[in-house]
């Protein structure tokens, strides 16, 4: 198996992080882990709190609710962010659909990560609005 | 020399091989005995102590283990006061403050490397010493390791051997600065200007060891120093006093945030040109020496690839619950390279397992389940209904694996047909995830503000319920209102 690119750079080429530097992304990949998930492990828990938010840099997570497979993550994608921001245990199981290697930010860290790299929150939001929007439709 | 010239293991068939002679393989070999797995055991070394025959570089430790303690020695509470020694299967543990001469509450290198010939010694765990391991393949059901004495056949590898080969960060001009491993003795170093890059515990260590000679001293990485973290953290210990030298405006030494952009030699001398990341703007430290305290990892040699993949930029494999590779079944690691396996990180609390005090209990797990999957039963002791309340808040008291492992390790108690068992200690995330019989799993965790707590799962039917019990300032968890709270949240459960 090849040796894995540097965090920093794999961050580079998510498009979250885009519009940050070199230094930036330096600082990032010193300051949260990087994780591994097998296929199937289980990433969030249902009801159990103290969660992450979760960035994929590698491979894909899927969303089960009552052990149903609801929605797919892959590269660049996020999630964890919904119990994090409003403070509340999950309320689906996240899990590995493939090796899933994320990086974490932990709860605590997530707002000052976001006020810190005010260009990431704005494409976050794009990325919710984008969610919110197939949500509205399958609700037509 | 008896140690050397013994060859207890010859080349063959094995239901384990161990490749390693520090802790984590001491440990391994120790605890799979005691469950009667049949197992080699093999080292490129020629004595046990593992890296602590080199490092650290100061020859002092920074954890802990205190002569005495509010609890007898060699008992199981006084592990909790003792995160140096090896746990014995049979009384043989704690041997660390034997060797101690007492001048710090940490052991030297040299105390730390004499305990574990002991501990080999008593426990009787054998090696067969200056045995190369050079390389891997797998074969049916199982794995060959080729040795610089011929081949080793097993079912599983358990991989023991530490996390210390140079990690060297994508610096440009990395090639003009030493590592962490080639530093020289202090009294090089004097009256130079040295810039160490990395603030963990190597950067640290380097830093207070050259406090004293060096004539300027800079550390320098992207992250910010947390104050926070460190106040629970062994690093704290003997490792900070660079970093308050330099925010009481200490001259001479700097703890400076900024991400690396290159370094160049310059006018015999060399430069560091960085970019701040807690502020705006560039810096160059000119300096005699520059030190890369930038980390190590696990010397995998031909494991990668084989598949095994790894984390943490590359610096150790990535583990399962039980400390198998998530990519190849049947690859184990013990000791500092357990901290592969993450564990739940409720709170972005990770283990404790890249020092003795957690890797010991690791080994232990993994030889419980090597064990296991090798068909040997585990010991399951029957509890009684109103023993389990008591049994757990003890447990949540001075358990030293749930409070060194806090959120990561936890004592489970099942509930099925033939009654109350206790499943011992297991891994949390194995227990929030596999499903089936009732059960409680407890253990110590620690939220985002450092507040330690005593945490409660309970599984019924499938689902688990979460209970966190309030703190207690001198943690102890044995009163009336933690027996009461405990019963009415296992009431369901019993």
């Amino acid at each position: 198996m090849r040796e894995q690119p540097d965090i920093a750079e794999s961050l580079s080429r998510l498009s979250l992080f885009a519009d940050l530097s070199h230094t930036q992304l330096e600082s990032i990949a010193h300051r949260f882990d990087e994780a591994v998930f097998a296929e199937g492990e289980r990433i969030l828990r249902t009801g159990l709190s103290g969660g992450a938010l979760y960035v994929i840099i590698e491979g894909e997570a899927v969303v089960r609710i009552d052990e149903r497979a609801r929605v797919r993550f892959g590269p660049g994608e996020f999630f964890g962010e919904l119990g994090v921001l409003l403070d509340e245990p999950p309320n689906a199981d996240v899990e590995a659909a493939t090796l899933l290697r994320c990086l974490e930010i932990p709860g605590a860290d997530v707002a000052p990560f976001l006020l810190e790299f005010p260009q990431v929150m704005l494409r976050m939001l794009r990325s919710e609005a984008r969610r919110l929007r197939v949500t509205t439709e399958w609700n037509r | 020399m008896e140690q050397i010239t013994a060859r207890p293991f010859p080349p063959g068939n094995y239901d384990v091989v161990v490749v390693g002679s520090g802790p984590g393989g001491l440990q391994t070999s120790h605890s799979l005995s005691a469950l009667g797995v049949r197992h080699a055991v093999i080292s490129q070394d020629d004595a046990p102590g593992g890296m602590f025959r080199r490092f650290p570089v100061f020859e002092r430790l920074i954890s802990w283990t205190k002569p005495d303690a509010p609890v007898a020695r060699g008992t199981r509470e006084y592990e909790w006061y003792d995160h140096n020694s090896l746990v014995g299967e049979n009384g043989a543990g704690a041997l660390v403050p034997e060797f101690m001469d007492r001048s710090f509450d940490v052991p030297s290198r040299a105390e730390m490397e004499a305990c574990l010939v002991a501990f080999a010694e008593r426990t009787g765990v054998q090696v067969q010493y200056r045995c190369r391991w050079t390389g891997t393949r797998r074969e049916d059901d199982g794995f060959v390791l080729e040795t610089s004495d011929g081949e080793y056949r097993c079912r599983f590898a358990v991989f023991a051997i530490g996390v210390t080969e140079r990690w060297l960060a994508p610096i440009p001009g990395a090639e003009h600065a030493e590592h962490y491993v080639d530093t020289r003795p202090p009294d090089a170093y004097r009256d130079k200007r040295v810039v160490i890059i990395g603030k963990r515990n190597s950067g640290f260590e380097l830093g207070n060891g050259l406090l004293p000679w060096a004539r300027e001293l800079v550390l320098v990485s992207p992250r910010p120093v947390q104050i926070g973290p460190l106040a629970h953290s062994p690093l704290r210990v003997r490792y900070l006093q660079p970093y308050e030298e330099y925010v009481r405006g200490g001259a001479g030494t700097y703890v400076v945030d900024a991400a690396i952009t290159r370094i160049e030699r310059l006018n015999g001398g060399l430069r560091v040109i960085a970019e701040g990341t807690t502020w705006p703007g560039r810096l160059e430290f000119d300096a005699d020496n520059v030190i890369l305290a930038t980390g190590f990892r696990t010397p995998l040699l031909d494991l990668r690839e084989l598949g095994v993949t790894t984390v943490l930029n590359d610096r150790v494999p990535a583990l399962s619950a039980f400390f198998e590779s998530l990519s190849v079944p049947g690859i184990f690691f013990a000791g500092n390279a357990s901290q592969g396996a993450k564990g739940v990180r409720k709170h972005g609390v990770g283990p404790n397992s890249t020092s003795v005090n957690g890797f010991r209990y690791n080994a232990r797990v993994l030889a419980r389940h090597i064990a296991e999957r090798l068909g040997i039963e585990r010991h399951r002791p029957r509890l009684e209904r109103d023993e389990v309340v008591p049994f757990l808040l003890r447990e949540l008291s001075c358990g030293p694996e749930v409070w060194i492992q806090k959120n990561f390790l936890a004592r489970v108690v099942s509930r099925s047909d033939d009654g109350l068992r206790d499943e011992g200690v297991l891994p949390l995330a194995h227990f929030l995830d596999e499903g089936g019989e009732d059960a409680v799993g407890v253990t110590i965790e620690m939220d985002p503000r450092a507040v330690i707590y005593p945490a409660v799962y309970v599984r019924r039917r499938g689902r688990i319920e979460e209970y966190e019990l309030p703190p207690h300032p001198v943690h102890a968890y044995n009163s009336a209102g933690y027996r009461q709270e405990l019963d009415s949240r296992l009431k369901p459960f019993l």
